[in-house]
């Protein structure tokens, strides 16, 4: 018995150096010469700054701006140290609430846009930092950032089109436009 | 329902199965002792572990002897992680300056990651240090895994033995699970997700500035010390990183499934992509899928482990149906707010309250069900979200005993106990003494398969029972009404079953629950291994009887509808009135409009 206690002992003593020690250091070594900037976060950097990575969304409420998803993380939004999803069940008056309210700011953000909202763009994120809306919910916005930064929608547009991502392989996800690395193009045109 | 959401789907059940049948060759060598020559260069390792640690690996233990080594060396496990937690703020590696964890959250985490649970009272990214991932939760997302393989191993070599005393060496079996196929296909999925953007580095949290201040309202102390609301203003984002990508890859081989963040692999730096997104799914079901080829292999006739592997996917197939379509349908109440809701290639429209847009509705349900069909539990959305018959779907997952697909090595070792319950119930039937792969099933199998089907049903409905009539476990409640019931309902259906994932609006890291989910997580675990490894001790006791006119064929069509059977009828009548309480009256009231 005392034999069994000492080689489990030691066996877990010498798995833990594999696979807690070894394997971890391995695999970030390997990463970091192979993919730089993908193991360290993928940061965009501007003059050797980073300015956001482009995984993570921001917050974003100004109206020359593209708004992403609504985010549940607290107390902030877009809490990148906290990931968090609202958890509200599909009969909780409160999701009813936060969506009417959704709705509200976005109809007054854009009076004359009378298309229907993409659900997407009133629902909150899993993560509460999804970069990512769907190309609709961006369409659904264009006028109204065009207005806002004097651009012809056509060459927004464009820029719109640029920062759409579609189905791996034309088959895999979802299309989605990554409103953190378009919104930071729109800043850089100007 | 698009052609997408249809392809999707099959493109990774046909991508699985093609992975899975040489893994599973490759699993039945491992195990007896036969390498493939491109994978001997790693047998001095194997060796030098065994000097190292004063293992005689031609030693062959009973089935007690064998049972001991297992609780031992989760015990030990268990220990390390729990004394991380208690001291991880005195320790290196450590760049956010963790504290300490509470003893009743610590204990909930070491059974849960010893366990191969994974259940996350905890959020990763706000208490663990870099450390206590690595050496704590990493390791046993490694050994925990090993211990569920082995004791398959250990059950599957009984079948092929004849009046022995033995069923195998725990050391051995462990150690091989690690280092031939855990540690390998980890350094593989590793660096391939880094690529796609998991993050993997010991650098600190990084601090950016926000393209726009944004304000928000904080709790902050009034004048007479109460919380009241204040305005606040942040003009920077704190991003949280760490040694991801090392433990995700084993998170999903392994059916661990607890997430470096807390929201999991919702999160966009721990699965950034759809090619991501698909290669954790593959890795969620590769090795439960790959071992119904092994036993196959194992027992000297494929046709069996094909036999198991399809009723696995027929329930998995039904249930992911449900989920996928309950999901798009939607929750009326957008429907009547006016948005637009259909999917498209603009939008992927249906319930996206809690879902990431890159994986839209499709492969948000895929991966619930393939999470809860596996005893994986980690996450790509919020299940607390799901429309009720879409949440529906993952808890039954769950409560069938996690045996479509299941753990690793305990997925099909359950699995393979039902097989027994379904030759016993058939042979009774037909008026036959009842066999399975030439041995017969007696009273003592069906006492212990009795047990290791009981216990984790009992854990999960008394549980719950507890919960709700307490007022300590009713404040853990987030949503109103029914749904509410589903949370505690969900939570001990995955803590019972060594799941791990959850509701996760229910507040669960407080003592009650840490101890109350620890406990029947420990029965889930604890209470199938032991009986599993008596019947495999059992089996390797009996005789090999050749097949006879009288035998019931077990790799028939016929046999793969009486083990669906079998696991559908334990289930159903098990858990339908629980059932029926939550989220079945939770969709009629929904479809009534509230």
């Amino acid at each position: 018995m005392i034999k069994e206690l000492k080689s489990a002992l030691l066996l877990l003593l010498v798995m833990t150096l594999l696979t807690g020690g070894i394997y971890p250091a391995l695999v970030t070594g390997l990463a970091r010469a192979i993919f730089p900037f993908q193991s360290s976060g993928s940061f965009l950097e501007i003059r050797g700054e980073p300015v956001a990575s482009a995984l993570v969304g921001q917050p974003f409420s100004e109206r020359r701006y593209f708004w992403g998803r609504p985010s549940a993380t607290t107390p902030m939004p877009y809490h990148a140290a906290s990931s968090n999803g609202s958890n509200l069940g599909p009969l909780n008056p409160a999701l009813e609430e936060r969506i009417k309210n959704r709705i509200a700011e976005l109809a007054s953000s854009d009076p004359g846009q009378s298309r229907p909202i993409p659900v997407d763009l009133v629902t909150a994120s899993a993560s509460g930092l999804d970069p990512h809306i769907s190309p609709a919910a961006a369409l659904w916005q264009l006028p109204r950032v065009a207005r806002e930064r004097n651009i012809p929608e056509s060459q927004l547009k464009e820029l719109l089109v640029r920062h759409t991502e579609e189905r791996t392989f034309g088959l895999l996800g979802e299309p989605r436009v990554n409103v953190m690395t378009l919104n930071l193009a729109m800043d850089r045109l100007e | 329902m698009t052609v997408n959401a249809l392809l999707q789907p099959v493109l990774y059940l046909v991508l699985l199965m093609l992975l899975a049948w040489p893994l599973g060759l490759l699993m039945a060598r491992v195990y007896r002792d036969d390498l493939p020559a491109w994978l001997r260069w790693l047998a001095p390792v194997e060796r030098g572990i065994y000097r190292l640690c004063g293992i005689d690996h031609g030693q062959k233990m009973s089935w007690s002897r064998y049972a001991r080594a297992v609780l031992t060396f989760n015990l030990l496990g268990l220990l390390t992680v729990y004394l991380l937690q208690r001291i991880q703020a005195g320790l290196p590696f450590n760049p956010q300056a963790m504290a300490n964890l509470a003893p009743d959250s610590a204990f909930n985490t070491a059974v849960s990651f010893a366990s191969n649970t994974n259940w996350q009272g905890y959020g990763g990214e706000t208490t663990m240090s870099y450390l206590t991932q690595m050496l704590g939760l990493t390791v046993q997302n490694f050994l925990s895994a090993a211990t569920g393989m082995a004791v398959l191993a250990a059950l599957m070599r009984s079948f092929t033995q004849r009046e022995t005393d033995h069923i195998g060496n725990f050391w051995v079996d462990m150690t091989r699970s690690t280092i031939y196929i855990l540690l390998p296909l980890s350094l593989l999925l590793a660096p391939v997700l880094v690529g796609q953007g998991v993050v993997q580095t010991f650098e600190p949290y990084r601090t950016i500035p926000l393209l726009q201040p944004v304000t928000y309202d904080a709790p902050a102390a009034g004048a007479d010390a109460s919380p009241v609301m204040a305005q606040k203003t942040a003009t920077e984002q704190v991003i949280a990183l760490g040694p991801t990508a090392s433990q995700v890859a084993i998170k999903q081989l392994g059916t661990n499934g607890g997430g470096f963040f807390n929201v999991n692999s919702a999160h966009p730096l721990e699965n950034p992509t759809p090619l991501s997104n698909l290669l954790e799914l593959l890795a969620i079901l590769l090795i439960p899928a790959a071992q119904c080829i092994t036993f196959g292999r194992f027992v000297g006739d494929n046709r069996q482990g094909v036999a198991i592997l399809a009723a696995m996917t027929i329930v998995f197939v039904g249930l992911l149906a449900l989920c996928v379509g309950a999901e798009q349908a939607g929750n009326p109440l957008f429907q009547k707010l006016g948005l637009e809701v259909s999917a498209s290639d603009h939008a992927p429209g249906g319930n996206m309250e809690g879902k990431e847009v890159r994986f839209g509705i499709v492969n948000s349900a895929l991966w619930a069900t393939a999470t809860t069909a596996a005893s994986n539990g980690s996450v790509n959305a919020m299940h607390d979200s799901f429309t009720p018959l879409g949440g529906l779907a993952p808890m039954w997952l769950m409560q069938l005993g996690e045996v479509i697909f299941g753990g690793v090595g305990s997925g099909l070792y359950g699995m393979i106990v039902f097989a027994l319950v379904g030759v016993f119930v058939s042979g009774l039937m037909i008026g036959r003494t009842p066999e399975y792969l030439g041995k017969k099933v007696e009273a003592f199998e069906m006492k212990m398969a009795s047990v290791a089907i009981l216990v984790p049903c009992l854990a999960v409905l008394l549980g719950s029972a507890l919960a709700v009539a307490t007022e300590v476990g009713r404040a853990g409640i987030a949503n109103p009404g029914v749904h509410g019931f589903s949370e505690i309902l969900y939570a001990f259906s995955s803590a019972g079953n060594n799941n791990g994932s959850a509701f996760a609006g229910l507040s669960a890291n407080s003592p009650f629950y840490n101890l109350m989910l620890g406990v029947a997580m420990l029965l889930a675990r604890y209470w199938v291994i032991i009986p599993v490894l008596a019947i495999a001790g059992s089996l390797a006791a009996k005789k090999s009887i050749p097949p006879s006119a009288g035998t019931l064929p077990t790799h028939t069509p016929l046999f793969v509808a009486v083990l669906v059977g079998t696991v559908i009828v334990v289930g159903a009548l098990t858990f339908l009135p629980a059932l029926a309480l939550g989220p079945i009256v939770e969709h009629v009231q929904m479809i009534a409009g509230n």
